[in-house]
């Protein structure tokens, strides 16, 4: 066994990241390395990398017991990681980046002969043929990618770690890193491949690891894990923790609010469509790197639409920046409350009416009084847990953050909020009320699209939910067809079930 | 998207007492050294207490003040605008030329010396426009992009001069350094009218909520609607223009512009006065009653080095430790 990470543990303030994990890697196999946000894939391969120190646990490399306190240790004990594209110097030639603080020198001189040689030498190993003395950031992604695999295989690595090798290539692409990844195996690396989408890893993979709030959950040949079971597992079932909040089927569809139509952008959002209709939560589901948040981004104008319509109320609008949006009557809580949501600084009366400021003025100076009503009705309404409207967000716990965020945008008596995971990070308490909170908000004649992650949270609280993989809507089940069963049938992307 | 776990929140009011001096030392420290020179002087500088040293000293700051007070909106929203002083320097050299008649024919001496306070500043603010431009149309680092004009704008005044001294007398126009309103000298009164508006403009006004915004978290300001890039463009105006009025007061001050000396400087100044204030240079807070004391701070370290028989010389090497030690404190206040 070339690599074996036996019972790992770490916990970040307390916080238990990893449960007592394992992975286990044979030379010139192609280990998956699978599981949602948060399930610990990232802090795991730190660890063995010795970005982070474990807790516990032991890590066996070529049958030694190995213990790198930092990443260029488990470099050179022959450990290479490749991310999408960071450990590059993109102003550097092609030769200067394989060869980067190991280059063959002569008199104490570069050998620039040597290198340049070396650099072809290796890269027409993967069949590539390129000017090496042109500097990496002239070439396209996939190429990239192909000069740090060939700074790893001159390095004599032994693994390759691969985060998300695919996220930002086209098909093209793909298939000549799969080619490369090929080739890696022929020569005896083992290759650990962290991804997400489903049919590149049945293509690559020998070996699938699964991994789940911290803990593995599953291990298995490729082939014996049919797709469904894969995303059982990595999705889990706690559906006892909610009711069905949702009322059964409606006898009648109410009228269309917001369509989308064949959008796209990029490589990430290829082929959407959904309709959110009047006092609906619509959900939207897929697996990660499924183009969700991508999705909202371009509805909300906070990204650029390439391809495809947006329709509001029947109307096709154009929306170049979120503003334009807002105007329109849309809302959007985003992903991460840290990077896009809180300003952390400032207070919650600041936070909470900052999209609504311009409808707060009165010649261009904020109307404290309406501002201080607005605020105290939602910290009653929603129950925010403060000390004073005046306390800075940051000081808040996730869930009251996320409160103060819906506020922001009910203040401004939406038509359309979309809530990209509106319960990450907080608590089971809380998650019901916010869950509560939405669907008492669509009866009332609001429309929801709320992205989630977990099944359960759609199944209890969505009227119909749309399906992503890989950019394309895959299926919309209305709620007299929404099941576990159906929805992780159509992330799987097995059965193609168009209702609509 | 490689993940990690965020640690859960901390529970907040569980401050170490070490992490609360801090945060004591620096919401307050600037001031307490204020006092503190104060107090030191009364002891020890002869005739500290009087309505001279005051004066010479107010009227000595002004010019930072003011300009420190656009920088500190500059600052607030994460920037930082190093072209100030050349900018002081182009509207010091434009003004005399306008009531002099060189620029164009004006009729009356009024309106020449109307002409000579709004043209300089109005091209002052247009080239902060250009700054802004800069940074918000192209997305350049905002230290690079007012690099530009600190070089090309002093360049450009001793252009408009041909790198000559223009010395003059006009009691109209010297009368915003030199005269008195109500016993108080007039660019005091100028300097205390600019501050309480952008106190007000940062307290009250939707503007000044955008820019604390815009600073403390951009992406987040961009997706409640907020017109980031306008944002922007009206601080850099604001400090150009506002360096535009104090390139006015210095050359008022000295009957003569000289386009090589005009604002020297000033941006270092104007930077320190906002850092020793407490305004984070990372963005997202505006401290203007902060800029106004960590300028008075600065200044009257150096009038107490002066007063005391130690050169100026000596004062610069003071001013630097202090700066040093208000970003200290600040950093280690933010890491709780």
């Amino acid at each position: 066994m070339l690599l074996s990470m036996q019972g790992i543990s770490k916990a970040f303030a307390g916080v238990p990241a990893l449960k007592s994990a394992a992975l286990e890697v044979e030379p010139a196999e192609v280990m998956a390395l699978v599981g949602q946000n948060g399930a610990g894939k990232s802090t795991l391969i730190k660890i063995l990398t010795g970005a982070y120190r474990r807790d516990e646990g032991s890590i066996a490399f070529d049958d030694r017991h190995v213990d790198f306190s930092m990443p260029a240790e488990a470099q050179a004990a022959g450990i290479a990681t490749i991310y999408q594209e960071i450990n590059l110097a993109p102003q550097r030639s092609v030769a200067e980046n394989i060869y980067l603080s190991r280059e063959p020198k002569r008199f104490g001189l570069l050998d620039r002969g040597a290198m340049r040689r070396g650099a072809e030498t290796v890269l027409a190993t993967f069949n590539l043929s390129i000017d090496v003395e042109r500097p990496v950031a002239h070439f396209d992604a996939a190429t990239r990618q192909m000069v740090a695999i060939a700074r790893a295989v001159t390095q004599n690595a032994r693994l390759v770690i691969m985060d998300e090798p695919t996220s930002s290539l086209d098909e093209r692409e793909v298939a000549i890193l799969f080619d490369t990844i090929r080739t890696l195996k022929r020569s005896g690396v083992a290759v650990i491949f962290i991804g997400h989408r489903l049919d590149e890893l049945y293509e690559i993979c020998d070996r699938v690891t699964i991994m789940r709030d911290g803990q593995t959950v599953a291990k298995s040949p490729m082939a014996d894990m049919p797709k469904m079971t894969l995303v059982r597992h990595m999705l889990g079932k706690e559906l006892a923790a909610f009711q069905a909040i949702a009322p059964d089927a409606q006898s009648s569809d109410s009228p269309v609010r917001l369509e989308l139509e064949n959008a796209g952008a990029g490589v990430r959002v290829r082929d959407v469509s959904l309709t959110v209709r009047e006092g609906e939560i619509s959900g939207l589901a897929g697996l990660l790197g499924s183009g969700r948040t991508e999705t909202a981004r371009l509805v909300f104008g906070a990204d650029k639409m390439q391809r495809g319509a947006i329709r509001m109320e029947g109307q096709v609008r154009t929306y170049r920046e979120p503003a334009d949006a807002i105007a329109d009557g849309i809302g959007l809580v985003s992903e991460d409350r840290k990077i896009d949501g809180i300003v952390p600084d400032m207070s919650i009366r600041e936070n909470m009416t900052l999209a609504l400021l311009p409808k707060l003025k009165k010649a261009g100076i904020v109307d404290r009084a309406r501002q201080d009503e607005i605020v105290e009705r939602y910290i009653r309404v929603l129950g925010v847990k403060c000390a004073s409207p005046d306390q800075p967000i940051k000081e808040l716990s996730g869930g009251n953050q996320q409160k103060v965020l819906l506020a922001r945008w009910l203040a401004t008596d939406p038509r359309v909020l979309i809530v990209d995971e509106p319960t990450r990070g907080i608590d089971i308490g809380a998650k019901s009320e916010i869950l509560k909170l939405l669907r008492s908000l669509a009866d009332d004649g609001l429309s929801v699209l709320m992205i989630s992650s977990e099944l359960e949270e759609l199944l209890a609280a969505a009227d119909r939910v749309t399906v992503l993989s890989d950019g394309t809507s895959v299926a919309t089940l209305k709620r007299k067809d929404l099941s576990e069963a159906a929805l992780l049938a159509a992330m799987a992307h097995q059965a193609t079930q168009q209702v609509e | 998207m490689a993940t990690i776990e965020t640690p859960a929140p901390q529970p907040s009011g569980a401050l170490s007492s070490g992490n609360r001096v801090l945060t004591l030392a620096s919401r307050y420290g600037t001031f307490v050294a204020f006092l503190a020179l104060i107090l030191f002087n009364i002891a020890v500088t002869p005739n500290f207490l009087s309505l001279q040293t005051l004066n010479v000293n107010l009227t000595q700051v002004a010019t930072i003040v003011i300009v420190a007070t656009g920088m500190t909106l500059v600052i607030a929203t994460g920037g930082i605008d190093l072209s100030v002083g050349s900018l002081m320097a182009i509207a010091g050299a434009l003004a005399p030329m306008i009531f002099m008649g060189q620029l164009l024919p004006v009729g009356s001496m009024a309106l020449a010396v109307t002409l000579a306070f709004l043209l300089p500043v109005v091209a002052a603010a247009l080239f902060g426009l250009f700054n802004g431009f800069l940074v918000t149309r192209f997305s350049i680092q905002p230290i690079i992009a007012t690099l530009v004009l600190f070089i090309a704008g002093r360049g450009i005044a001793q252009v408009m001069t041909n790198g000559n001294l223009q010395v003059f007398k006009n009691e109209g126009f010297q009368f915003i350094a030199l005269g008195r309103i109500a016993g108080i000298p007039a660019q005091v009164v100028l300097m205390i009218v600019i501050v309480a508006a952008a106190w007000a403009m940062i307290r009250y006004t939707v503007i000044g909520r955008q820019i604390i915004a815009v600073g403390g978290n951009e992406k987040a300001a961009r997706l409640t609607g907020i017109p980031v890039k306008r944002v922007k463009l009206f601080v850099y105006v604001m400090s150009g223009a506002l360096a535009g009025i104090a390139g006015l007061i210095v050359v008022a001050r000295n009957s003569a512009s000289d386009a090589n000396l005009v604002g020297l400087g000033m941006e270092l100044d104007a930077i320190a006065a906002v850092a020793v204030g407490g305004t984070l240079l990372s963005g997202g807070r505006a401290n203007i009653i902060g800029t106004v004391i960590g300028a008075l701070v600065i200044q009257l370290v150096r009038y107490t080095l002066l007063a005391n028989g130690v050169p100026d010389a000596a004062a610069l090497i003071v001013k630097a430790g202090l700066i040093v030690t208000a970003v200290f404190i600040q950093q280690r206040a933010g890491r709780q």
